[in-house]
């Protein structure tokens, strides 16, 4: 496969392992920021093939993990509603709300399709003018250009059966709650490449400096990582801490303008809730008022809507490199993909998933 | 007085999901704690394709399955053929040659006649393709909307050569772990058409009948011990249910397992794991370690075998489990999927 076997290759990361092996004086403990980087670490076993100095934590950047409990409850009071065609990316429809989940709400008959874009729900919306589709506008920065591109593209159209849930999160606030925490571990930062490809590199500097943290922009193939890894490495026996793009052959520094542009045009940021960790202060994007026609949560009237979530799942620990997966005490009983607690146990993404998929029990 | 035995598992839902049918650990724990022990029988308790009957000196295979699939028409197959292959390799799986099949459809009010000539005639191109006789069958119409257009529930039977036993409950450590070509072409075909995604390289169904492999492996003088043909679940359901019902360790190579670039690549956007996704017309064979390089030959020799592979050995370490060796060296567990695959954010 072009462009993706090349990253896989077991000869090419030797001579990384090699490098990383020679620069290592003393241990390091590294946060790669990406769920999708978390994934492909445990995916492939990078963390293995690492000298044992060097210490892996996952961040909290699974968009699907991060989108509070009460957000969740209130996209199944929605679906739930017979006028109403419910449209998601397909990764939402497991996680667990307080009382339900998407998929149940499909099973009891509501109308929950999963789409791959969210132009595939205007789509949708403009094929069905007597029913009310709503999209799920979960995700990063990645997946903030698209999502402000159906708004405005709705209202240029009149759609008024079209309207979105926004849970969009913001990377930099919350690796400024992840650095700034007193329990802070971490040594040096992988930043999320898809992330930088859209927003550029510019809001690192400034957190790379205050808190003296390597920061290296990484994609998420093995190589990459490997590099990535090599690159903070370097910094930190250096004594530097500096931004660097490992991803360079996509992420510009200043990021993609015209996509930056829709997201300032459609969206502010405002506060967010993370669930799992609580209110993080600016690191939301909620749609700006010109747009509140379009705004599912007011459209619905879903005030109030939304339970507590488990009090066994530590995933809010978890997103915060805090506890490892299986350091929870519910990992694995109860918690599981079958019977998940939290979100970092169901998403494609989550921390949890993939240490219970992939090394729940490694005979020796 | 009737005591039961078995203990049915608790399930986490008391409705059916899509996941109960998608070949993964819920549609396992449905069979486990609703059907199993209500149906016991110890020819299901063999938890094969198909059971194997005496009947009167001679050995009988007989399987059953349904095929609901959207779209009907697909790159590579239509629902018809996939309803003989799919009984036809069940047959094969319990080592039988398959004879005659029974077809019984629901139909849709309002489905349109044309497209059941359409699929009628593939299903008899298909039958005289495996040898099997359509012999009996049954329609039944149901109201406007109460249907999907077309379902078809297909049984077969076929002749079991005699003393030949396969059966996860013959694997052993040590038995090579084959898989007869490339896998995830059908998941993808599906999805390509039903979810609108154009891929730079089409991809077709791998549908097809795996009677002649068997056939030719039984002929080539190499018995074994278990076949199974991975549709819903894919490869890694069908390694997950062999090492569970024979308790054994099963160890594969990733770079050893043949998946097209254009499955690979699709999988790689969609957030897919390639060996999760449904085959029609692979078969995983477990043979006896010193006779794999005669196996491997043979399917090498027969039509729809040319791309088999050895892609791991079953091991006594870690009973149940399923591990897979990565390009990079490292090991990690391929698990049986909890629910459906879903497509992800980014």
């Amino acid at each position: 496969m072009r462009f993706v076997d090349e990253y896989r290759n077991a000869a090419a990361a030797r001579p990384w392992i090699e490098a990383i092996r020679a620069l290592v004086t003393r241990p390091w403990a590294i946060m790669e920021v990406c769920g999708g980087q978390t994934h492909s670490i445990v995916r492939f076993g990078i963390d293995e093939l690492l000298p044992p100095e060097i210490r892996l934590i996952h961040g909290p950047g699974c968009p699907v993990c991060v989108t509070p409990v009460e957000l969740v409850d209130k996209a199944v009071a929605i679906a739930s509603r017979p006028e109403v065609i419910f449209c998601s990316f397909g990764d939402m429809l497991r996680v667990p709300g307080s009382a339900s989940d998407l998929l149940e709400v499909k099973s009891r008959g509501g109308d929950v399709r999963i789409v791959y874009s969210p132009l595939d729900a205007l789509k949708v919306a403009g094929d069905n003018p007597g029913r009310k589709v709503v999209f799920f506008a979960v995700g990063f920065e990645t997946t903030a250009p698209a999502n402000a591109m159906a708004v405005a593209e709705a209202r240029r159209r009149g759609l008024g059966n079209f309207s979105v849930l926004v849970s969009h999160v913001l990377v930099p606030p919350a690796l400024e709650a992840v650095l700034s925490s007193p329990q802070r571990q971490v040594d040096g930062l992988l930043a999320a490449g898809h992330v930088c490809a859209i927003m550029g590199t510019g809001e690192y500097a400034p957190l790379a400096r205050r808190h003296r943290v390597p920061i290296v922009v990484t994609a998420f193939e093995p190589l990459d990582l490997l590099q990535g890894i090599h690159m903070v490495v370097k910094q930190l026996e250096e004594g530097r801490h500096e931004v660097e793009n490992q991803y360079d052959r996509l992420v510009r520094p200043e990021g993609n303008l015209p996509a930056r542009e829709l997201i300032r045009e459609v969206f502010q940021v405002k506060d967010r809730a993370w669930r799992g960790i609580g209110v993080i202060p600016m690191s939301g994007l909620g749609l700006r008022e010109a747009y509140a026609a379009f705004d599912a949560e007011r459209i619905f009237d879903v005030e109030g809507v939304g339970g507590p979530e488990s009090p066994d799942c530590r995933s809010g620990l978890v997103l915060q490199g805090i506890i490892r997966p299986q350091e929870c005490p519910a990992f694995g009983s109860p918690c599981t993909p079958d019977h998940p607690l939290g979100a970092t146990m169901v998403s494609n993404e989550g921390a949890c998933a993939a240490y219970y998929r992939y090394r729940r029990h490694t005979p020796a | 007085m009737d005591i039961q035995l078995n203990c049915p598992v608790p399930l986490r839902h008391d409705t059916i999901q899509m996941a109960h049918g998608g070949g993964g650990r819920m549609m396992r724990e449905l069979l486990e704690s609703v059907l199993l022990p209500a149906f016991r029988s110890e020819a299901l308790d063999t938890r094969h394709d198909a059971a194997v009957l005496a009947l009167e000196g001679s050995r009988l295979a007989f399987t059953t399955d349904t095929y609901v699939v959207r779209p009907r028409f697909f790159p590579g197959g239509d629902i018809g053929e996939l309803a003989v292959y799919g009984t036809v390799n069940d047959l094969a799986m319990a080592g039988a040659r398959p004879l005659y099949l029974s077809v019984g459809m629901v139909l849709e009010e309002g489905y349109p006649i044309e497209e059941l000539r359409r699929v009628a005639a593939s299903m008899k191109a298909a039958a005289d393709r495996c040898g099997v006789s359509i012999v009996t069958g049954d329609t039944k119409v149901v109201d406007r909307g109460k249907g999907d257009g077309l379902y078809i529930n297909t049984a077969g039977i076929g002749a079991v050569p005699a003393g030949l036993s396969v059966g996860p409950r013959h694997v052993r450590p040590g038995d090579a772990v084959l898989v007869s070509g490339d896998v995830g072409r059908h998941g993808v075909a599906v999805m390509s058409v039903r979810e609108g995604i154009a891929f730079t390289t089409p991809v077709e169904s791998d549908c097809g009948p795996l009677h002649g492999l068997v056939g030719a492996l039984l002929g080539g003088g190499v018995v074994p011990s278990c076949l199974r043909d991975a549709t819903r679940g894919g490869l890694a359901a069908v390694l997950n249910e062999i090492a569970t019902d024979a308790a054994v360790g099963v160890e594969v190579h990733e770079a050893d397992i043949p998946v097209i670039a254009g499955v690979e690549g699709a999988c790689e956007l969609l957030g897919l794991d390639p060996y999760y996704v449904a085959c029609e017309g692979r078969m995983v064979a477990f043979v006896p370690g010193d006779a794999a390089e005669r196996a491997l030959a043979v399917l090498h020799a027969t039509p729809g075998g040319e791309g088999a592979s050895r892609i791991g050995t079953v091991t006594e370490k870690g009973p149940g489990t399923v591990i897979l060796r990565t390009r990079l060296g490292t090991r990690r567990i391929l698990d049986l999927l909890s629910g459906e695959q879903l497509p992800r954010i980014c």
